[in-house]
């Protein structure tokens, strides 16, 4: 299902933090949510999953605005990562991953068979099958990140949104993650810092600024040498890479 | 594949585990009747409760009957309840605040309820009218609703909810230390400092039909909510992503955990320890899936309750000790072997 983001405003203690941002995400597409610290991904990643509610504007799923859903009916089909969420609870990768069928379950309703797929096929996904029974505190960052991201994928959500999902990952780790979620069936949004990483795996972009969007578009149309001196403050050199045929960002020190 | 499936689980296992424990729990309130300054054996005890309940007629002294019926079993049964409300409230209140240190006192409940159960007892409020339980109990909700009220005023997080409830503990403890010193009589305090710590004295029958239904209704209640405490594993927006209504659950659960821990406080004072500890125990043994805590706590608290109230009883001759005493001094040791069986591989 198609997510759009129609001049949407958010303030947090009198600071403007979501803009007026418009945003279209087609279904089953890829977008990629880049901008410097403090440009308000985090803020509008949660705006869209209704954690926080909308200043002004409107955000829909499909044809549905979302401030007219059940909270139980947004779970149901937006699925959120967020950064660095942890606990001191004494819990399992399994017992993490099993959250994710909370909305899909009543308050008495038992464990049933279609509950035990979902939560089998996201530790597939993720590559940790065989640590179902590990305790949380006994993982990486990196084996965390992808135990929320089961968590994510277990509730099968046809809206998945993840908040800097590769950070702690190694290279290798960053790479499948990426690519398993620019391969699922769902439209999600994927807030980002590395720009390269952006321009493989996204179909679209786009840039914030300030709680606006500054730049939308394909990764071609996008990242542009001015666009990136501009909102990261940075000097690069850009070019078309000969072995992915994306674009690819050198950065440059003189 | 992963895990053994959680469809079957080993649901014969749990079921035995509950059997197990219901008995365990009727065995210790069995010893709690037969166990006291006169000995009763426990056919005795069974031909008392059985005389009153399906009607009977063993042939059984009159002093013997009223022991049983009237003092001991009432006393077991409200010491079952206290343990199970308090234990429970303490195991919701560890998951809603993810603090580990969270009991049923964090807001403010006790204080309010000894600052109310001294202004009856010492200012004489409410004069004939307020017994000293009502008045704990009034003393427990005004202070909730202040701390509540605070609490939502400074923006509502788990953080500000334990600060808020810092502050109304030390208030209403101050007030309670004030009318105290400069009110009471040198037996009047230490008919209150008595009662601070817990006392099981004199509980009857009607004390148990209300602090029964209390816990009952309590359990079933924060049962319906145990996979929404499940979703506040990672925190308030993670449980409100997973579709949990949190402002609500966390209204219910609070109110729930308040009226829980003000009805068991007003009728024995407040017992510590419990509330704190035996979540933790409790998760040791069954983990920190809300749907096997819960049961656990309530049942663990009712049967540790009820064998502090027995050696509360006995380990002086002709003396009472406070429960509070009893609960803190043997469940410590007991909680720290755990914490050390239980400790993490570094």
């Amino acid at each position: 299902m198609s997510i759009s983001i129609n001049d949407v405003h958010w303030s947090a203690g009198g600071v403007m933090i979501v803009n007026g941002i418009c945003i279209d995400v087609a279904a089953g597409k890829t977008l990629g949510l880049l901008g410097p610290n403090g440009s308000g991904k985090s803020s509008l990643l949660k705006l869209i999953c209704r954690l926080r509610n909308v200043k002004s504007g409107v955000i829909a799923l499909g044809k549905t605005d979302i401030a007219g859903m059940a909270r139980l009916d947004i779970a149901r089909r937006v699925a959120l990562v967020e950064q660095q969420a942890t606990t001191e609870a004494q819990v399992t990768v399994l017992d993490v991953v099993r959250l994710g069928r909370t909305p899909h379950r009543g308050p008495l309703a038992p464990w049933s068979a279609v509950d035990d797929k979902a939560v089998n096929d996201a530790l597939d996904h993720v590559g940790l099958p065989e640590r179902a029974g590990q305790f949380w505190h006994t993982l990486s960052g990196g084996e965390r990140q992808r135990v929320h991201i089961a968590r994510a994928l277990a509730q099968t959500p046809s809206e998945l949104l993840l908040d800097e999902p590769t950070n702690h990952l190694d290279i290798q780790h960053q790479l499948e993650i990426l690519s398993l979620v620019a391969k699922l069936p769902v439209t999600s949004i994927i807030a980002l810092h590395d720009l390269n990483l952006a321009a493989m795996f996204c179909d679209n972009l786009a840039v914030l600024h300030h709680g606006k969007v500054v730049a939308a578009g394909t990764p071609e149309e996008v990242l542009t040498e001015d666009l990136i001196a501009n909102v990261f403050g940075v000097r690069v050199y850009i070019e078309r890479s000969a072995h992915h045929g994306r674009q690819h960002v050198h950065y440059r020190l003189d | 594949m992963v895990q053994p499936s959680a469809i079957s689980g080993r649901w014969w296992a749990r079921l035995a585990l509950i059997v197990l424990s219901f008995i365990a729990l009727g065995f210790m309130i069995s010893l709690a009747v037969s166990i006291g300054e006169i000995a009763i054996p426990l056919e005795t005890t069974a031909k008392a409760v059985s005389n009153r309940l399906f009607g009977t007629a063993f042939e059984l002294s009159r002093i013997h009957q009223g022991i049983v019926w009237d003092y001991r079993l009432s006393r077991a049964l409200l010491a079952a309840s206290a343990g199970a409300a308090l234990a429970l409230s303490g195991a919701i209140l560890q998951a809603l605040l993810r603090n580990p240190l969270a009991e049923p006192y964090v807001l403010g409940i006790s204080a309010g309820a000894s600052t109310g159960a001294v202004a009856v007892m010492i200012l004489g409020f409410g004069y004939g009218v307020l017994t000293l339980s009502t008045g704990a109990f009034i003393g427990a909700v005004v202070a909730f609703v202040l701390v509540s009220a605070l609490a939502a005023g400074a923006g509502g997080g788990a953080d500000r909810i334990i600060l808020a409830g810092v502050a109304g503990s030390q208030l209403f403890n101050a007030l309670t230390s004030y009318i105290v010193t400069t009110s009471a009589n040198a037996e009047q305090a230490r008919g209150v400092m008595f009662w601070l710590l817990g006392s099981l004295s004199g509980v009857r029958w009607p004390d148990v039909y209300l602090a029964a239904p209390v816990a009952l209704i309590g359990f079933a209640i924060s049962m319906f909510f145990a996979r929404a405490l499940d979703a506040f594993t990672f925190g308030v927006d993670a449980a409100a992503a997973l579709g949990i209504a949190v402002n609500r659950v966390r209204i219910i659960l609070l109110g729930a955990t308040a009226l829980m821990t003000a009805a068991m406080v007003s009728i024995v004072g407040s017992i510590g320890f419990v509330g704190l500890v035996i979540p933790h125990a409790a998760r040791f043994l069954v983990g920190p899936s809300h749907g096997r805590l819960l049961p656990a706590s309530a049942i663990i608290g009712a049967i540790f309750m009820v064998a502090a109230d027995i050696v509360s009883r006995i380990i002086i001759p002709q003396q009472i000790l406070p429960i509070g005493v009893v609960t803190a001094l043997f469940g410590a040791p007991a909680f720290a072997l755990i914490l050390y069986k239980a400790r993490r591989p570094v």
